[in-house]
């Protein structure tokens, strides 16, 4: 490796690293909050068979799963102005990841409901809970366990899925390096530093999702 | 007259299940319900815990009449806040420790202050022999020891009447014997049960009548002892020797 290259690294790392810490980490916790809350609505809906809001449920879920993720940035970002809605690149990144990885973690969520034996739910009725107490003490938590691995892979897939808001100009890591790069013209070795920085956040994640499944299942040991 | 279910009839998907189904428990009656497989015992004691819906019928507890086939949300509550239910798999709560199984109901639907439910849950607990066990998960336990969690489960809510589906028939051989001491205790305690159940042993022996179902109708019902020794139908006679010669 040439000297030049070596100090482009090292000179760009703490400017990359700020960037993937004040953008791409919030981006994702944002982003991942709004699917977790979409994906337990939707599929709370699906479970309970709330007859009005299903075909609803099920629009959303075929149209985002029918559609490129990049696409929908697109749509989101180039459309919403044009019908009068003006929204930073930001907002829009985190709507748009939101609701797209929301369709796949209700999915997740509902097939853990629905792993839930119907036993667990008349076992709560016979000791005098309604509906809503047998919900929140016995099947979602159940399910939610079930779930846990699922959606720890969503939340690192969603991490790297950030990279493409650069595409629709929000300053993220990879926006940062591409503007650094336009700057040195040192193509390639910079998305090689980013590409190991993504890796050592999604590192760490697979860490705590270690641990806290080890914790998981302290906590009730394994749910059959 | 603690409990009286009259003409329950229950279809699946057009196929009649139960076909007029009539029972009278006094209070301390321990009812043997026995029959066939398919005969409709399950569909027939969920229909009385209203955990399946009857198509027809009508229940008189404690004086209190429930519409079986239309009895609203309040009048079911207030129905299983004074029974419980015992299933085959035990049906605990697999996220919930042994003490958290018991205390659950008690705190949640019966809004008890914890200390106090617990005092409760640790007596029931001791009377099935669990109360060693209190911060085990259900996956710890044996299939005896959740099945005796179970019934704790069922006594901490202080019931007039357990209804017990097959508590047995899904433990290995080894661990049935251990259940059934703590249901010929509650027996001898006075408790009202009401038992499906294959172990002819408790029905003669433990129940003081017996309800022989076949084909979603009541066969046959009465005494016990009469029904072992002399029973009417020559369909019971037929089912007493199928089941004898399996023993
Ligand atoms: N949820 C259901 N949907 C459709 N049919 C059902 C359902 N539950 C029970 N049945 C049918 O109703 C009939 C009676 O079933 P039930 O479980 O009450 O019999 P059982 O006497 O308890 O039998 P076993 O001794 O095998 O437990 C059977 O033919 C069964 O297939
Ligand atoms: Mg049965």
């Amino acid at each position: 490796m040439n000297d030049r290259l070596w100090n482009v690294i090292v000179d760009s790392f703490p400017k990359l690293l700020e960037y993937g810490l004040k953008a791409t980490i919030p981006l994702t916790i944002l982003s991942f909050a709004l699917a977790l809350v979409i994906a337990v609505a939707v599929a709370l809906i699906q479970y309970a068979q709330v007859k009005p809001l299903l075909p609803v449920c099920r629009f959303y879920i075929w149209l985002i799963r029918g559609t490129p993720l990049l696409v929908q940035l697109y749509v989101v970002f180039y459309v919403l102005p044009e019908i009068g809605i003006l929204l930073d690149a930001f907002p829009v990144a985190v709507i748009v990841f939101g609701f797209n990885e929301g369709a796949y973690m209700a999915e997740t969520i509902r097939g853990s409901l629905e792993s839930v034996s119907v036993g667990q739910m008349e076992a709560g009725y016979c000791v005098g809970l309604n509906y809503m107490q047998t919900m929140a003490h016995i099947v979602l938590p159940q399910a939610f366990r079930t779930a846990f691995p699922a959606l720890s892979n969503s939340l690192i897939s969603m991490l790297k899925g950030t990279s493409l808001a650069s595409t629709i100009t929000v300053r993220e890591m990879l926006t940062e390096a591409k503007i650094i790069n336009g700057r040195v013209l040192e193509t390639g070795g910079l998305y090689v530093e980013v590409a190991v920085i993504y890796l050592a956040f999604c590192t760490l994640l697979t860490w705590l999702q270690h641990v806290l499944e080890r914790r998981l299942a302290r906590h009730g040991g394994t749910v059959k | 007259m603690m409990l009286e279910a009259k003409n329950v009839h229950k279809r699946f998907n057009g196929a009649e299940v139960l076909r007029g189904i009539d029972l009278q428990v006094e209070k301390g009656d321990v009812v043997a319900i026995l029959g066939p497989s398919g005969s409709g015992k399950t569909t027939f004691l969920r229909c009385l815990n209203f955990l399946e819906r009857a198509d027809e019928g009508e229940l008189v507890f404690e004086g209190v009449h429930y519409p079986m086939a239309t009895a609203t949300r309040q009048q079911i509550a207030q129905l299983r806040k004074k029974t419980a239910f015992v299933f085959q798999n035990y049906n605990l709560f697999l996220n919930k420790t042994v003490l958290q199984n018991v205390t659950l109901g008690l705190t949640v639907a019966g809004k008890m202050k914890k200390a106090e439910a617990k005092e409760i849950a640790i007596a029931a607990l001791t009377r099935v022999g669990m109360a060693g066990k209190l911060d085990s998960y259900p996956s710890q336990l044996s299939g005896g020891q959740q099945q005796r969690v179970a019934i704790a489960r069922g006594l901490a809510s202080s019931p007039d009447i357990i209804f017990f589906d097959e508590p047995t028939s899904a433990l290995d051989p080894e661990l049935i014997g251990e259940v059934l001491a703590i249901m010929r205790e509650l027996a001898r305690e006075g408790m009202t049960m009401l038992v499906v159940t294959h172990e002819m042993d408790f029905a003669r022996n433990v129940s003081n009548r017996v309800m022989f179902m076949e084909g979603g109708r009541v066969i046959e019902s009465g005494p016990s002892g009469q029904f072992f020794s002399a029973p009417k139908e020559e369909r019971s006679r037929e089912f007493i020797r199928t089941i004898l010669r399996q023993e």
